[in-house]
This record gives structure tokens, sequence and C-alpha cells, in this order.
């Protein structure tokens, strides 16, 4: 793999400083490396929702870690991007209960109206595809994961469009302070 | 309707909030327990016969009791809501609605196993019940129920919450301790159990979020009162996730024993199949166990039929019965291609292995590779034996349950739908058909 | 102290001993082979299950049988504990089994790869594998990376033991490189180009079970078993280098330059990437003799060792004799003139 790479140095902003401060107070002093993965999503979500190794670096130099560390974490650990992502990563369930819903198909789908294929940036670089294993929301299926928002039962056009619309007028701004996206409404069926 | 311990009040507006979860009786359990010694805390949920509702099954109590408690040396009480088994969701529902059972829960936990930090590793993508829970933990603390001396008890402890990064892998236990302290996501040997040396090679118990919610309705209840619930060693009240072709997927909360044909079929819970179709197959608790066709998963092998409890579904062993696990319940209508789902099942697997021990680094994406040929009517006879050979040389011989998981689906498909498999390599045109689906091991009411 | 029955044959370790040091300690064929465990390397182990046995019972008083097959290199002993190794036939089984999963990916390039001759997985599957393979599925491949002048990653043949980057955590205090990637697309890299230079990072070559890290000063320039290992030492500056080496001649040129390894492959002294790298004359060191090299490897193929005399025989000769044997060995070395 080769990572492309970022110009300039990067910074993490105060805000993004002071939840690391927050989180590092969780754990024994010598065992800053357990902020690792939190550090990873905050980073993640501070520069442009993915890790380029320059951010990565960043995140051991800030925990006091070999960078070497931080890789061997990076790529184990599916969440993180480790190349440039369109404005929304679309992350569509692809195990066996939302396949058994329509998966196949909201994929398909997702490919048609979006012009990326699996694995890509859709050509206005507003949403990039990406197929992920079982999100918890099995009864839901099919489902999608936006970020920190799932939308469920995606099985209908209407849903989906429901989803695509509400994504394109999201103005794009840092996560942090972290946002609050609420319940998914099919969480509220029983 | 069975009772409801855990999710009584789920649908009480506010529930997730401090005030209503206490105006409901939460937190009744916290003062209960700070009243008692920390042994007759383990005590009550040994007598309550609690068993772990992750999947294994073990009981918790007993769980419980392994802890090591050297001198001097910090324990931890470690929550795992990595909930990633397919077709499992019911943690997700539980920390989302009712934040407030779970942090109950792990203030008595943590009290009677003589912890003074604790921990929630919930899964990465649930970023947003990471912030229900830690907006939940804030109030417990505000109302002195965390942090230093609980309710002038002497008694003082730390919750956290900590995200994963997305591995299926980290909800073994092992695994999960080696993420929390920053790690990949590699399960460790056993021994050493986490009991003796867990978090940061200190003693350590891993529980379920469902195992330690349920802490709460014991200790309010008593665990002999908890006992009396249920049918046998299968105590108590349990959360079912339903999903797939039924035409009420959700989280049911069922006294253990409930008979499967009810809940699949009765208006209460599941209403039955969707679009008026048949039921094909079940995998009664997470992608992990044995697929059973219909007959088997309505009735035993003896004709008995099977409830839902730990016992009656696996009657029978792996032959013709299958495991409670997680609680995940896919049920298959009858245009299921199980070749296609067993791929997917096994692409799964592949996908999740953390790739450290070779059987099953290299055996599950084996195995997906020949389904996948058979599933696109590029396979042979002797495609079906040696997909079965391979999931038999993972089984057993991996460092962790993993392999089991991955072998076991495997398996049980071709044991229950090898005329199915058989087709797709004699029928190769027919089967790769767009909605194809074989029906000749239908049983039609 | 705990007592064990092995393959039938009993022996008495210390408390603590895994079951294959136990083993080692009988040795002989019953010794479970061991892909990825490491003495040296704290934390090794367990992960190729090339080693697992039937622990038939667990110890003297609880004399039941465990339930799965364990990994002997990770599972300490227990007094009265009974283990099957070459006498359980599930053992044998699954081991074939073990082999068939570390081959199917394999590139099974030997024929040029320098490894071949001394190679682990090359030894493993001669004995417990099978002349054929049910794997119709291509085989993996990565993408090829430069860790820098002295040593040579080739991925495709990885078997991820792991005891490169133990060796690196525990040796240097610098890694650069890990594991990278998840499941069967792990892989062995430094993620960014990066160089692993640290003056031990020679030692990966000689911890490398196969032919993944080997040594490039020393790349397609000869088959091992046409070279002729012998013993030498050197005063090395650097403090945490033994300067105990084994130099690999052939003819009088030393071709390449190794740590040490007992009969179970493992080096117990480190060396320094100066005396492995850039030590490579004979007037470098001071030699001590042919390296022992077992009889079952093929290095021994073209290479004879001085027959060795009984110490009790030696004890009776008169001391001119002796004297005179250590002056005139009655055998020479072949290849090895009389320069050296």
């Amino acid at each position: 793999m080769e990572p492309t790479t970022a110009p300039t140095k990067p910074q993490f902003s105060p805000a993004a400083q002071a939840e690391i401060k927050r989180l590092l107070s969780h754990y024994p002093d010598d065992r800053k490396k357990s902020t690792l993965l939190p550090v990873l999503h905050i980073a993640q979500a501070e520069f442009g929702g993915w890790v380029s190794p320059e951010v990565q670096d960043l995140v051991a130099e800030t925990l006091g870690l070999r960078p070497i560390e931080v890789y061997e974490v990076s790529t184990f650990y599916t969440m993180f991007n480790l190349k440039p992502v369109g404005k929304h990563v679309l992350e569509i369930c692809r195990t066996g209960p939302c396949m058994l819903r329509g998966s196949d198909e909201l994929t398909a789908h997702l490919e048609r109206i979006t012009g990326a294929k699996v694995g890509e940036t859709s050509p206005d670089g507003q949403f990039t595809l990406k197929e992920v294993e079982c999100l918890a929301a099995c009864g839901f299926a099919p489902v999608v994961q936006v970020r920190e928002k799932y939308y469920e039962s995606l099985d209908t056009e209407k849903n989906v469009n429901a989803m695509l619309s509400e994504l394109k007028s999201l103005v794009h701004r840092p996560i942090l302070p972290w946002e609050e996206t609420g319940l998914p409404t099919s969480l509220n069926n029983n | 309707m069975g009772r409801k311990l855990l999710t009584e009040h789920v649908n009480v507006e506010g529930i997730e909030t401090f005030a209503v979860y206490r105006k409901h009786g939460g937190y009744r359990a916290v003062e209960k327990a700070l009243k008692m010694t920390p042994e007759e805390v383990v005590e009550e949920v040994k007598k309550s016969g609690l068993r772990g509702r992750g999947g294994a099954g073990f009981p918790t109590g007993l769980k419980w009791s392994f802890l090591a408690k050297p001198e001097g040396v910090p324990r931890y009480l470690v929550c795992n809501a990595d909930e990633s088994e397919p077709g499992t969701f019911k943690d997700r529902f539980l920390m989302s609605k009712l934040p407030h059972l779970l942090i109950e829960g792990m203030i008595a936990g943590s009290y009677a196993l003589g912890a003074r930090t604790s921990y929630i590793y919930i899964r990465g993508e649930l970023l947003y019940v990471l912030r229900i829970l830690e907006k939940a933990i804030a109030e417990a603390y505000a109302a002195g129920f965390l942090g230093e001396n609980i309710l002038g008890s002497g008694y003082s402890l730390d919750l956290h919450v900590h995200p994963g990064g997305g591995a299926y892998i980290c909800g073994e236990e092992t695994a999960l301790l080696e993420s929390l302290e920053g790690k990949r996501g590699n399960p460790r040997n056993k021994p050493p159990f986490p009991a003796v040396q867990g978090l940061y090679a200190r003693p350590t118990v891993v529980n379920n979020v469902e195992s330690i919610a349920t802490v709460v309705p014991i200790l309010n209840m008593g665990g002999d009162e908890y006992a009396k619930i249920g049918v046998g060693k299968s105590t108590g009240t349990k959360l079912f996730s339903a999903c797939g072709h039924l035409n009420k997927p959700g989280i049911y909360e069922l006294e253990l024993g409930v008979p499967v044909e009810e809940f699949i079929y009765s208006d209460e819970y599941c209403g039955g199949i969707w679009k008026g179709r048949e039921l094909k197959a079940v995998v009664a608790g997470g992608s992990s166990v044995p697929i059973l066709p219909k007959e088997l998963i309505l009735k035993t092998a003896a004709g008995e039929p099977r409830l839902m409890t730990y016992e009656s579904l696996s009657d029978g062993g792996f032959v013709t019965g299958t495991m409670l696990g997680s609680g995940g319940f896919i049920a298959m209508d009858e245009t299921t291609c199980i070749v296609k789902n067993t791929w997917n099942f096994s692409r799964f697997y592949h996908h999740e292995s953390c790739g450290q021990c070779s059987p099953c680094r290299e055996g599950t994406g084996w195995m997906e590779k020949v389904l996948h040929r058979l599933e696109h009517g590029h396979g042979s006879m002797h495609d079906i034996d040696l997909v079965v050979s391979v999931a038999k040389q993972i089984e057993g011989n991996t460092i962790c349950p993993l392999g089991e998981a991955a072998a076991w689906p495997v398996a049980a498909a071709v044991r229950h739908f090898r005329d199915e498999f058989e087709w797709h390599v004699t029928h190769p045109k027919e089967a790769t058909q767009p909605g194809a689906v074989y029906r000749g091991n239908m049983v039609l009411a | 102290m705990a007592k064990i029955t092995f393959d039938g044959i009993e022996v008495e370790v210390p408390d603590g001993t895994t079951i294959l040091n136990a083993a080692r300690k009988i040795g002989g064929g019953i010794v479970p082979p061991a892909m990825c465990y490491y003495t040296p390397l704290k934390g090794s182990g367990g992960k190729c299950r090339a080693c697992l046995v039937r622990v038939a019972a667990g110890s003297a008083k609880d004399p039941r049988p465990m339930p799965k097959l364990v990994a002997s290199c990770i599972t300490t002993v227990q007094d009265g504990m009974v283990v099957e190794n070459t006498t359980s036939q599930q053992v044998m089984d699954v081991r074939k089994g073990i082999v068939e999963m570390l081959l199917i990916n394999h590139p099974l390039d030997c024929p040029v790869c320098d490894q071949a001759g001394e190679c682990d997985l090359q030894n493993f599957a001669y004995e417990h594998g099978v002349s054929t393979t049910r794997y119709e599925e291509e085989r993996r491949t990565f993408d090829k990376i430069d860790i820098g002048p002295y040593v040579q990653l080739h991925m495709t043949r990885c078997i991820l033991c792991y005891r490169c980057v133990y060796t690196a955590d525990q040796l240097t205090d610098a890694r650069v490189h890990g594991v990278l990637g998840r499941g069967d697309a792990s892989e062995i890299g430094t993620y960014i180009e990066n160089t692993i230079s640290n003056d031990f990072s020679g030692n990966v070559i000689d911890v490398c079970p196969v032919g993944a890290l080997t040594d490039k000063t020393f790349r397609f320039k000869q088959r091992v078993w046409f070279t002729k290992p012998v013993n030498a030492h050197r005063e090395c500056g650097h403090e945490k280098c033994s300067g105990h080496v084994t130099l690999w001649y052939k003819g009088q040129d030393v071709l390449r330059v190794t740590a040490r390894k007992d009969e179970y492959g493992e080096v117990k002294e480190w060396i320094c990437n100066e005396c492995r790298f850039e030590k490579k004359e004979t007037s470098d060191w001071v030699i001590e003799g042919p390296a022992h090299i077992d009889r079952s490897s093929v290095i021994s193929a073209n290479h004879y060792e001085l027959p060795v005399i009984n110490p009790q025989v030696i004890a009776d000769l008169p001391e001119s004799t002796v004297r005179e044997l250590e002056r005139n060995p009655p055998l020479k070395l072949g290849g090895m003139s009389g320069s050296m």
C-alpha cells in the first residue's frame, strides 16, 4: 500500500487536545497507549475523515509511542481510513442478516446513483462507498452507517433517498466538540 | 406475556436520563449492594444461575468467584460492549435506551469484585452510544453514584467508556483487553486467564453488557427469586435479537423457556415469516452457531418442542441441535440460498480473523474461496467435502474461539443442506440465475 | 520439580517448564516442531500451532485429559502430566493439517530461495506434510518493499511467526517494522518506506524460520549446502555483541556470517551488524573449528566432520598422543585448504 502524503505537519486543534487530555486521565499514567484507539478516532474526525501517515505520526508523538505502534493498530482496525475519502463515507453492511434483506441490491443501487464503486469515491467527491461487516443493527436491515449515524431499513427507495438528501444538506464541519447524532428512529419499535 | 426485568421501563419517556431512571426504581440495586459485603453480592449472582449473555453461557457468579485478589494489586471489571456477532443487536439497544441500567450493573459488579476503576469497551461503530453512556455516567457522578465514597459507603469507583476501532475479534475477551491497552486485537494465549492476568496484567473480569445489566434485577429481587424464572439451568430472562425474514424483527425480552415455534409465529413476538412465506432455516444464536432446518429448530430430534433455553437449543449436540449463543436469532425464508448464506458468513470470518494463528488465518480464507466457487457454479462434489475438511482442521486448533465460530456454520450448513450444495454443483446454470433457489430440501406445510 | 510422561518417556523438569522444553530435555525424534516459538524471545510462541500435543492427563491431582490439543511451547508442565505427541494419531493428523495451512499460500519457491536447506518450513513439510496440494486458488502475494541494504524481505514466504518483531522489540530500542494489516492480509512491514538500520537488525535474519528475511549480502551467492560452516569469534567492540559467530565458507571465501544456532535453530548469543555484514575476511576472525551440523540436515551432505572421539578413550591415551592428535587431526576438511 502506498499512503498518500499530505504537505504540512498536522496539529490537533485546542478542542481535540483538551479531549485527549481528558482521555489520558482515564488510564494509569504508564498506560498512555490505551488511548490510542480513541485518539485515532479524534484524529480521523479532525483531519478530513482519514489518517495519513503524517497524522498517524502526530498521534504517535502525542502519546509518546513509536510510529510503528500506531501503524500496526491503524491497519488492523477497519474504521480507520488510510486513504483520502469523500465528504461522506457510506459504510454498507454486507453481512448475512443484511444480505437476507437486500444489502446486495442496496449496494448496487448506491453504486448506480453515486457513480462510485465499492472502495471508490464518487466523481463529485460527495460519497465514498465502503462495505463493512455486521453493524449490530440486523433487525433493521439493510443498514448504512455514515460517520456516527445509522441509517436503517434501507430496503425502500424512499428511505435511501431520504438518507442521501439529508447527507447532501449537511454542512461539513469538524466533529469536535462531539456532535450528537441522536437515536436511529427504528430503535423505537419495541 | 412474560415478565420483563431489563426492559420493563424501556418505553418510558426520558428513561435515558438519571432523574427518570431513578424515579422508576433505578439505582436501588446499588443502594442495596453497598449495604451488603462484596462476597454477599457475588453469592446472589451465583444463586441466580445467571449465565453469560455474550454467547458462551458461562455462569457469571462462578466467573466472578475465580477472580484473583492479590493484596495491593488493582482489579478491573471490563464490560464487553463490542457487540458484533452477526444477528445480534441487543446490547446496542440496551445501552442506547437504558444507559443507566448498564451503569448501575457496573457499579454493583465493580463493588462485588473490588474494582476501583472499570471500563466499558464499546465497539467503535457505536460512537453515538458511547456519547449516550458518557452523558449518563456524568449524571451518575453528579448524583454521587460514581466517584469518591459512593453514597457515603467508603467505596469509590471510576467508570470510563472506551471505543474500539472496528474488529469483531475484540469481542473475544483477551483480544478486547489487548485492544483496551491500545494494541492490535490479537487474542492472548491462555492460561493465564484474565481472572489472574487481564488488563495491564492485573486480575480482570470481562462480562457482556446484558450480563452486567441483569445483575440489577438479580439484586433487586434476590438471586433465589431470579432463579425461579425460566427452565432448569436456563434461569431468568434473556434478550433475543430477532432478524432476517421475520414480520416483526427487533429485540424481545423473553423468560427463558418460550417455545421456538411460539417465538417465531406468535403475534406477541416475531409474527411469523414475512411475505406469507415458509420458514426454511434458523441460525438461533448468532452467526457462529450451527444452522438448523425448519423441522429441527421447531422440534428436537426426539420430536419434543424446542424451547428458547440453553439446554433445549443444544439438545442433540451438533448433530441435530445448535446453541443459544448470544441470542441472535436469524430466520431464513424459503427463498434463501443456504450456499450463498454460508459463503457470506464465511467471508465474514475470513475478514475478521486476526491472522495470528495459522489454522484460522489460512483456513478461513480457504473456506471462503471454496464456498465462493460453489456458490458461483464453479465447484465440484469434491469441494463440498474439502470445505468440511478445512473446517475440521481449524476447529479446536486455534488460539481463540474464532476458529470454531468460523468452522461450525460451514460444517452445519453442509450437514443439513448437503443436497443444496450438490445442486449447485450439478446445476450450475440454474443455481447462478438471479433469485434461483433450491427447494428440494423444503418441508412444506 | 515436576515429573511428566512424554510419549511414554518419563522426565523430571523444574516447575514452570513448558511441555516443549521438557520434550527437548528428552531430545530426539519425539520433540515437537516449533515454527514460531523461540526460547530467547519473550512472548513468542502459541501462534503457528505446529507444536500442538495431546495432554492425556492434566496432572497427578487432576488426571483428566485436556479437552483440546495444547500448544506445547507455551503450556507449562504439571506434576504427573501425561503428554502424547508422536504416539497420538490425532496429533499427527492435526500436524499434517497445520503443514497444509502453512503451505497453501507459501510460494514454494525453494529452488530460488536462499533459505532452502536450512528452512524450518521445508523440514516441517518434509516430515509432516503430503506431496500434493488440495489448494487450487491463487496464492497470496504482496507488494515488494525495500527495508534497507542488509535485509531482504520476501513477504510471500512469511508465516507470521512474529519472531522478527519480538527480536526488534527486545534487542533494539527503535523498532520500525511490525505486523500490519489483519487476517491473511497481515504482513511484516514498515508502513512508510523505512530502513531497518539498527546495529542489531541483522538478527531478524537468523530468527526467521523461513526465507522471508534473508541476508542481502549473501543473496543468490551459493546454496547453503555447498558452503562449510566454521565457528569463529572476534573481540567485538559492541557491548551487546557476543562476537561468537559461524562463518560460511565456499573455498577460501567467507560468503556469510551468522550467529550460532543450537540444535533447535535458536540463537543464544546475538551478534551485531558489523560482525555479520562487514567482517568477511578470515583474518577478521579467530577460527575455532567446524560447526556441528545435524546429520539429517542437507547441509551435512557435502561436508564431513572430524570424528568425535569418546572422552573416555581420550582419557586412556598417553598425553603425548593426545597432543599429537590435536596438532594433526586424522581427517582434513574437504574444501578447506591449509591457508586458514
